[in-house]
């Protein structure tokens, strides 16, 4: 196998040689190329059902990749300054699973923020590692969770000298970083691994404006969402290994879970995103930069409104920023997030990422026009102007400690019982309860049920907040785990 | 030879006009923008392929926009407009003495360019100093306008492409921002008749209905436009469009028009059933 520019793309070039072949399809998928399917193929096209295939000699197997899917995860590690690169066709959950599957066994110790995604605490249910929270610190203003200080790392390593990695959620859902340069230096310099998930950082591997991307500081597996800011489809992600990792057992762990029929049209979505991002990533996030720092200058001039940007940076809990992230604080007008998310929708036609109780996060990209943005500025400031009300009674979000009885899987495995949610105050939670978006948990299994937490619940619900991850779907009832502490 | 300029006005119905030669084609920032002339129509314009005006017609578009309002709101001092690159609407507001401030806010500087070159019976008069224009994006000029404006007159392409911002619920709520207590709003508002454009045309109505206290809807005919029946929307916040409409004083002006007249002001308020029914289902 010789060497590939990142001007190549492999699987793209296999699936257009495919084409060319016009082999006749007597192996799966059924639909044939669509033909068998004429509904599905008049609304998605002919020419993305022509590429729906199955893995075979000339396309190479994901589960086992020798031919173009390697050439093409190798394009995609040099592209990231990563040792390795994994296809992912399960999101950027199946990304961060593995990572968690990968450095931890039962009981193992893994220490990480309270505020990662609850596909990081999955894994835990799956292998039974257990968290050592570490407590993000939080802007009690904005109500939004920040990064980890490198002191309470270390003093979480010192406690802890057997963990096994030290895990970051970099950067957050609304541009928060944290120094994972020296939260990295820290856990080599004890033994640990690095695991940082990425899924909104994509981006910061192709632009020195923005905050250190993992690979490129030596962390040893990140877990990046092309589909976020790289443009591939939902669903695709990329896993990166450092040198320090053994790429077979990885290989391993993610074929534990993933599928064997992994979507070409992910993995080629892949495939064109990287060259498109190593070819031209350097102007595209300059293009949102601009776009994002404009929206940010105009909505602030609306008043009382507050995109943030850096000079929330101190150093340490904010260490950066990642400024492509166009968050506004909404509650100045009276306001929760979730609130002028739903007016965005339905009233001006627009859709924004998430509201939580009190920010609005819009998700920018390079597929955004001018225009688009001057709509939903012009958007913002008709709300002020029409909906603006009293702040009074608007609850501001505070970390809620969490209190951890047991670990994950333990609680999730437990024998345990519903209750109605208000009987629950000092019951052991066994499953999640999150806002979704961001999908971050406000109870995990193994954590302690306290009023303070149900207040947030039902203060977020009556809110709007679209609450996911009991067993009940109306969040009417927990399941909690049988016997009292 | 054969050449003609096609424009599709639903994907099954065409509508074309022999051309006589193209004198002008190019790309802006925003758009494409073509110039030709024809025997029937004399020199016309097009965005993207889309008519915007033709010699021939254009009066019945500018004298609707323009003198409906103006003889409602007849002490309009300040007026902002937004699009109208090609200038027609400013001309007949030039028509006023008592008229003396105009904002033209046109997106596409090209097309100003390429108006004055082409058709100076429209654009001619842009370089009057009672006219500042300026080139941006006229959702974002607005947005930053409090009680200034007497009148605002939209003079917008089509709701896809560069117009689609105007015709949003937050552009209507700026725009009742931007004038003053007694301020008027004229919207170019599509058509009725076939259904992308009723659609288009409903949607633009539901939105100002939310914005303003008083929204009515007036027709014309105008034959290069899509079906030929258009319609133009008044809002306002204080004046009804017949009941305080000032004939008297209107017609002691003395302007020479060719398609308005007061008393086509006050029929052109009356829809037909199928418009009425089409407006009542959104308001």
């Amino acid at each position: 196998m010789g060497y590939y520019s990142q001007d190549r793309a492999p699987v793209l070039e296999a699936l257009q040689k495919l084409k060319t072949m016009r082999l006749v399809p007597f192996d799966v998928p059924g639909h044939k190329r669509g033909r068998g399917n004429p509904e599905l193929t008049e609304f998605l096209g002919e020419k993305c059902m022509s590429v729906d295939v199955n893995s075979m000699k000339l396309l190479d197997n994901l589960c086992h990749p020798v031919s173009v899917i390697k050439e093409a995860e190798a394009l995609a590690a040099e592209a990231f300054g990563a040792a390795q690169a994994f296809f992912m066709v399960g999101g950027t959950t199946s990304a961060v699973q593995t990572m968690v599957l990968t450095v931890c066994k039962r009981g193992d110790k893994i220490i990480l923020p309270r505020n990662v995604h609850r596909s990081v605490i999955n894994a835990m249910i799956l292998c039974g590692a257990v968290p050592v929270y570490v407590n993000p610190q939080m802007d009690h203003n904005l109500g939004i969770s920040l990064g980890m200080r490198l002191s309470e790392v270390e003093k979480a390593i010192r406690e802890n000298p057997d963990a096994k990695a030290v895990f970051v959620n970099n950067p957050t859902y609304y541009g928060i970083c944290s120094n994972l340069r020296s939260i990295t230096e820290l856990a080599h310099r004890h033994g640990l691994l690095m695991l940082v998930d990425e899924a909104h950082g994509t981006h910061f591997y192709f632009s020195d404006k923005l905050p250190d991307a993992a690979m490129h500081i030596g962390a040893d597996m990140a877990a990046v969402s092309m589909h976020k800011s790289g443009g591939s489809l939902t669903q695709s992600s990329l896993l990166l290994v450092g040198p320090q990792i053994h790429a077979g057992y990885v290989r391993q762990i993610i074929n534990l879970t993933q599928t064997t029929s992994g979507s070409y049209l992910l993995m080629v979505s892949l495939d064109i995103s990287r060259r498109n991002l190593a070819i031209r990533g350097k102007a595209l996030f300059d293009s949102v930069i601009n776009l994002v720092e404009y929206a940010r200058g105009e909505i602030n001039a609306i008043g009382d409104y507050y995109a943030y940007s850096k000079e929330l940076v101190n150093g340490d809990s904010i260490y950066d920023f990642d400024i492509t992230k166009l968050s506004v604080f909404t509650r100045p007008i009276g306001l929760a997030g979730i609130e002028v998310y739903d007016i965005l929708r339905d009233e001006y036609d627009i859709q924004t990422e998430f509201g939580d109780i009190a920010n609005l996060l819009a998700y920018v990209s390079v597929g955004d026009r001018p225009k688009d943005i001057e709509r939903l500025v012009s958007s913002l400031s008709e709300i002020r102007r029409n909906y603006r009300k009293d702040r009074s009674g608007m609850l501001a979000a505070e970390y809620i400690n969490p209190q951890v009885i047991c670990g994950p899987q333990e609680a999730f495995y437990a024998d345990k019982e519903s209750l109605p949610i208000n009987d629950t105050v000092g019951r052991v939670c066994s499953e999640f309860v999150m806002c979704y978006p961001p999908g971050i948990p406000i109870l995990a299994p193994g954590e302690l049920i306290t009023g303070e937490i149900l207040t947030y619940i039902a203060y977020a619900k009556k809110k709007g907040c679209s609450m996911t991850g009991p067993e009940d779907m109306n969040i009417e009832r927990l399941n909690v785990m049988k016997g009292d502490l | 030879m054969e050449l003609w300029f096609t424009e599709k006005h639903t994907p099954y119905v065409d509508f074309s006009i022999k051309v006589d030669r193209q004198l002008y084609s190019g790309k802006s920032e925003f758009q494409r923008i073509d110039i030709f002339d024809s025997k029937e129509f004399g020199r016309f314009l097009t965005l993207d392929g889309y008519m915007m005006l033709t010699e021939k017609d254009e009066f019945i578009y500018h004298e609707m926009i323009v003198h409906v309002p103006m003889c409602v709101h007849s002490s309009a001092k300040r007026i902002l407009v937004i699009g109208g690159g090609d200038g027609g609407t400013v001309r007949e507001l030039l028509r006023y003495p008592t008229i003396e401030h105009i904002d033209l806010v046109e997106i596409d500087e090209l097309v100003v360019e390429i108006c004055k070159k082409y058709l100076p019976h429209t654009a001619g008069c842009l370089g009057d100093p009672r006219i500042h224009s300026y080139y941006e994006d006229g959702l974002k000029f607005i947005r930053h306008c409090e009680n200034e404006y007497d009148l605002i007159i939209v003079d917008s392409t089509d709701p896809f492409g560069p117009g689609e911002g105007l015709f949003t619920k937050e552009f209507y709520g700026n725009c009742y921002k931007a004038l003053r207590e007694d301020g008027v709003m004229v919207n170019q508002h599509e058509s009725p008749f076939y259904k992308e454009d009723a659609y288009a045309m409903q949607r633009a109505h539901k939105r100002i209905v939310e914005s303003f206290p008083i929204s009515r809807v007036y027709q014309a005919h105008i034959p290069t436009y899509p079906s030929g029946h258009w319609l133009f929307g008044f809002a306002s916040k204080k004046y009804h469009p017949i009941r305080d409409a000032n004939w008297v004083k209107w017609n002691a002006l003395g302007l020479k028009t060719r398609y308005y007249n007061t008393q086509l002001h006050a029929g052109s308020f009356a829809l037909p059933n199928y418009v009425e029914e089409m407006l009542r289902d959104v308001e």
